[in-house]
C-alpha cells in the first residue's frame, strides 16, 4: 500500500481519461460512465443483478424461522439465484424478518448502510407492515421507516412460498423498473420517503 | 399430597421469618419482610430449594406496594422439584429497594436485571445493574408499572371518529 | 478512517479508541481487547455478545439482550384472556403448542376446569410433534453455526414433515393456538394417525443417519467434545432448563416430576448425559426425538381406540351453537368456537410450568375477575439459559463461541419475549 500511495503522489492528482489502477474511486467512475453513460448497459446490470441477490444473515424476529425454511429443501429459494451471506458487505438485500425493535432499528441501520449499492429490501409479515400483532407495543418501529423497502409480504408469518414469491417479485421490479441501474446512475433512491436520522434510532449506542 | 410434603419442608425453613402465607393455584408462597429476605432465602437455599425460577414483580398502584416475588425450586432434590415455593416482599412504590439475592441464587442475577428495569426496584449488593432488555431511555421509564400506558386496542362503535375502549 | 500507514501498534494506551479499517478497536487493559459480536453475525439469533479477549481466549463475555423484545407481558394486559395465546405463542412459533399450554393451564387452574381425556392426548400429541420440530430446528441452526451445511438441510428438510403433520391438524404450519382453556382448537382429521406413524418410522432410520454424519463425525467430534463444559453443581446453580441441563447430569423435566396433560399415562423415559458438553447436548436432543416419537406412537394408538367426541369442556362445549354440533358429528371436527370472547376468569393467582422443546417455561398468571389479565409473567427457557453465555464462555477461545451458542440451542425471540 505505501509504495503505491507515494508513486501516486509522484504522479500528482489522477487525470481524467485514463484509469489508474491505484485509485479504485476514480476507476470506477471512468467505468461507470463508459459502460452506462455510452451504451445501453443498464439493461444488463439490471438483468445480473435479478439473478444474483444475496439476503444477508440478519434476523430481527421469528418470521426467520420461515425465512430458514425458505432455503431449506423442500422450498429451496436457491433455485432463484439467492442465497443467504454472511457479511453485510457482500450482499444485496436485506429481508427484514418481522418486529424491528428499537434496540434492533439502530442495528437494522448500521446493517443497511454497510452494504454496497445497488441495494434492496423486502420486508416481512404482518409486524413489518404496520406492527402486526404487535401494533402498541412501545418497543418497535416501522421497518419502512429505517430503510426503504421494495417489497412487502402480509402474514404471519408468511408461508416460505409467499418469501419466494416477494424475490420473484423484487426481480421483476428490477428488471422492468431498473431499480438496479438507476440507483448506479442516479446515486441514491428517490422514490422513496426519507428514513428516520441515524441520531434518532442510534442516540443509545455504545460500541 | 406431595405438594404439601414441600410447603412443609419450606415452613420449617422459614419457621420466625414468614409473616404470612399466601395460597396461590400450583404454587405457595410466604411473605417476608424486606430485612430479613436475604435470611429467608439463606434458610431455602439450605433446605434443598436451589433455583429461581422467576423474578415475578407485581404493580399494586392501589396499595401504593410493588410486590416481588421469588418463585423457588429445586433441582437436586426430586421431592421438593414437584412443588413451587415463593417468597414475597412488599416494597413501597416510590422507593423500592431490597437486597439482591443474585449472591445466594445465581439464577436470579438477571431476572433481577429484568425487575430493575421494568419496575425500577433497586436491588442492593448486586455485581451488574444494569438494564438488559430496554435501550437506556425506555428502561428509564419502567413501562411495567401501571401508570406506563399503552395505547389499547379500540372497537368500532359507528361514526368515523367513534372508537371507544372495551370495557 | 486513518490511513492504515498511521496504524502504530506500540504506544497504544490503555483506554484509548483507535479507527481500524470498518471498526473502532478500544484497548481495554494490557494486551486486553473488547469486539462486539452481534446482532448481525453469521450464525442465526439475533443478539450482541461483548466479548474482552485476551489473545484468543474469551476473558469475559456479556451477553446484550434485549433485540427482540416486543413487550409480550404489558401488551398482554390490555389484551382478553383468548387473545393473549396468539401473543404470547409469537414467542417461539416453531415451539407452538409448548410455549402456550402452561399460560392455557394456569388459566384453567383459575377457572378450575380440566379438559377432557381426548383433548389431553391431542395436546400431548402437537406438543411432542412441535418437541421434534423445534429440536431439528435446533440442530440445523448448530449446523449452520459450525458451517457443517449438511446438518442444516437436513433437518430442515424432515422438520417440514412435522410441520405439515402439524398444519394438518391445526391449519397452519407454526402458529397453531391450538390448546384453548377448556381443550383444543378441532380435532384429528381423518386418516391422520396412520400419516402419523408413517412419518415416525420415517424420523426413526433418518436418526440413525443423523449419528453417522453429525454426532460421530470426526470433525465435529473435535470441535465439540469438552467444549463449553457446565458440570453439574454449576448447571444447578445457573439454573439452566431443559436438554442443556440433562446434558449435565440433573435429571429433571417437567413431563417427569409434575406429569401434566396424559403425559403421566405415558411411558417414556428422559434422557441423561453426564458429560456437559457441546457433544453432550447434541446427543441429548437426538435421544429426546427418539422419545418423543415412542410418545407419538403411544397417542395415535389412543387417539384410535377413544371414540371421537369431546375436545372441548362441557362447559364451552354446552354453550356451543348448534351449528358447530351438527358440523362436528357430521365430519368430526369443528374451528374454534366464538366463546371465548368475552371470557371472565375468576380472580387468582396461578403458576404453571411445562417442559417446551428448550426446557422449562414457566407462568404466572393473575387475575382480578375482570375480562383481561392483571398480569402476565412468563420466564422462557431461553432466557434462563443466556446465563451460560456468561459464566460457560470465558475461558475457551474465541472460535469456541460458535459452538457452545450453537450446542445451548438459544433462540432470542423467546429469550426477550
Ligand atoms: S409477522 Fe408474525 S411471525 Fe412475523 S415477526 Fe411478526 S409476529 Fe412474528
Amino acid at each position: 500500500m505505501s509504495t503505491l500511495r507515494s508513486r501516486e503522489a509522484r504522479a500528482g492528482p489522477p487525470e481524467e481519461g485514463r484509469l489508474y489502477v491505484g485509485n479504485l474511486d476514480a476507476a470506477a467512475r471512468r467505468a461507470r460512465e463508459l459502460l452506462l453513460g455510452k451504451m445501453k448497459l443498464g439493461k444488463l446490470v439490471d438483468w445480473g443483478t435479478a439473478f444474483s441477490l444475496w439476503p444477508v444473515h440478519f434476523t430481527t424476529s421469528c418470521c426467520g424461522c420461515e425465512f430458514a425454511a425458505t432455503w431449506s429443501p423442500r422450498f429451496d429459494a436457491e433455485r432463484y439465484g439467492a442465497l443467504p451471506w454472511l457479511s453485510p458487505r457482500q450482499t444485496n438485500l436485506i429481508v427484514i424478518e418481522g418486529t424491528v425493535t428499537k434496540k434492533m432499528g439502530c442495528a437494522l441501520r448500521l446493517v443497511w448502510e454497510q452494504m454496497p449499492h445497488p441495494k434492496f429490501a423486502i420486508a416481512m409479515g404482518a409486524c413489518a407492515l404496520d406492527g402486526g400483532i404487535f401494533y402498541n407495543s412501545y418497543n418497535i418501529v416501522r421497518p419502512w421507516e429505517v430503510v426503504p423497502v421494495d417489497v412487502f409480504i402480509p402474514g404471519c408469518p408468511p408461508r416460505p412460498e409467499a418469501l419466494a414469491r416477494a424475490i420473484v417479485e423484487l426481480q421483476r421490479l428490477i428488471r422492468e423498473k431498473g431499480v438496479a441501474s438507476k440507483w448506479i446512475e442516479e446515486g441514491e433512491r428517490e422514490d422513496k420517503p426519507a428514513p428516520i436520522p441515524k441520531e434518532d434510532l442510534c442516540s443509545w449506542w455504545r460500541g | 399430597m406431595s405438594l404439601d410434603a414441600v410447603r412443609s419442608r419450606a415452613e420449617e425453613a422459614l419457621r420466625g421469618v414468614y409473616t404470612g402465607v399466601e395460597e396461590g393455584k400450583g404454587f405457595v408462597a410466604f411473605r417476608v419482610p424486606a430485612e430479613r429476605v436475604v435470611e429467608a432465602a439463606e434458610a431455602l437455599k439450605s433446605a434443598g430449594f436451589d433455583h429461581v425460577k422467576s423474578v415475578t414483580a407485581v404493580d399494586r398502584p392501589k396499595e401504593g406496594v410493588i410486590e416481588v416475588t421469588y418463585h423457588v425450586s429445586s433441582y437436586s432434590d426430586p421431592e421438593l422439584a414437584r412443588g413451587i415455593v415463593g417468597i414475597t416482599v412488599s416494597l413501597p412504590r416510590d422507593n423500592p429497594r431490597m437486597p439482591s439475592l443474585s449472591r445466594i441464587w445465581v439464577s436470579a442475577e438477571f431476572q433481577e436485571r429484568e425487575v430493575f428495569e421494568f419496575f425500577g426496584v433497586v436491588f442492593e449488593g448486586h455485581p451488574d445493574l444494569r438494564p438488559i432488555l430496554l435501550i437506556p431511555p425506555l428502561a428509564e421509564k419502567h413501562p411495567l408499572r401501571k401508570d406506563f400506558i399503552v395505547k389499547e386496542e379500540q372497537v368500532y362503535k359507528g361514526g368515523i371518529t367513534k372508537l371507544e375502549q372495551p370495557p | 478512517m486513518s490511513s492504515p500507514g498511521e496504524l502504530k501498534l506500540s504506544g497504544w494506551e490503555v483506554g484509548e479508541t483507535r479507527k481500524l479499517p470498518g471498526m473502532d478497536v478500544k484497548k481495554i487493559g494490557k494486551d486486553l481487547y473488547e469486539i462486539f459480536i452481534g446482532p448481525q453475525h453469521p450464525g442465526s439469533g439475533h443478539m450482541r455478545i461483548i466479548v474482552r479477549l485476551d489473545g484468543d481466549v474469551m476473558v469475559e463475555v456479556d451477553p446484550d439482550l434485549g433485540y427482540v423484545h416486543r413487550t409480550m407481558e404489558k401488551l398482554a394486559e390490555g389484551r382478553s384472556f383468548i387473545k393473549v395465546i396468539p401473543l404470547v405463542e409469537r414467542m417461539a412459533i416453531l415451539d407452538a403448542c409448548n410455549i402456550t399450554l402452561p399460560y392455557v393451564e394456569a388459566v384453567e387452574k383459575l377457572m378450575d376446569i380440566e379438559p377432557p381425556e381426548r383433548a389431553k392426548y391431542l395436546r400431548v400429541l402437537l406438543c411432542e410433534i412441535n418437541r421434534i420440530a423445534s429440536h431439528l430446528y435446533g440442530m440445523g441452526i448448530f449446523g449452520v453455526f459450525l458451517g457443517h451445511s449438511t446438518m442444516y438441510m437436513w433437518p430442515f428438510g424432515d422438520r417440514e414433515v412435522f410441520v405439515e403433520l402439524a398444519e394438518r391438524l391445526t391449519g397452519a404450519r407454526l402458529t397453531h393456538s391450538y390448546p384453548v382453556p377448556g381443550g383444543v382448537r378441532r380435532d384429528v382429521p381423518e386418516g391422520f394417525t396412520d400419516d402419523l406413524r408413517k412419518a415416525v418410522r420415517y424420523m426413526r432410520k433418518r436418526l440413525e443417519e443423523y449419528r453417522k454424519i453429525f454426532l460421530d463425525n470426526p470433525v465435529i467430534r473435535a470441535r465439540l467434545e469438552g467444549v463449553g463444559v457446565i458440570p453439574r453443581n454449576l448447571a444447578i446453580e445457573l439454573g439452566i432448563v431443559g436438554p442443556n441441563l440433562r446434558a449435565s447430569g440433573v435429571e429433571y423435566d417437567v413431563r417427569m416430576v409434575e406429569p401434566y396433560e396424559a403425559y403421566g399415562e405415558l411411558d417414556f423415559e428422559v434422557p441423561v448425559f453426564e458429560e456437559g458438553d457441546a457433544l453432550a447436548r447434541a446427543w441429548v436432543r437426538v435421544e429426546e426425538i427418539k422419545q418423543s416419537l415412542r410418545i407419538l406412537e403411544q397417542v395415535a394408538d389412543k387417539l384410535d381406540k377413544m371414540p371421537r367426541e369431546g375436545f372441548m369442556h362441557d362447559k364451552f362445549w354446552a354453550k356451543a351453537p348448534k351449528l358447530y354440533k351438527d358440523v362436528y358429528s357430521r365430519e368430526g371436527r369443528v374451528k374454534l368456537m366464538p366463546l371465548f370472547a368475552n371470557l371472565k376468569v375468576p380472580a387468582g393467582k396461578a403458576f404453571a410450568r411445562a417442559e417446551a422443546g428448550r426446557g422449562e417455561i414457566v407462568y404466572y398468571v393473575e387475575s382480578e375477575g375482570k375480562f383481561t389479565p392483571y398480569r402476565v409473567r412468563v420466564v422462557s427457557p431461553s432466557f434462563r439459559n443466556a446465563i451460560v453465555f456468561k459464566y460457560i464462555a470465558p475461558g475457551h477461545r474465541l472460535m469456541d463461541l460458535p459452538a457452545i451458542y450453537g450446542s445451548i440451542d438459544y433462540f432470542p425471540p423467546e429469550a426477550d419475549r
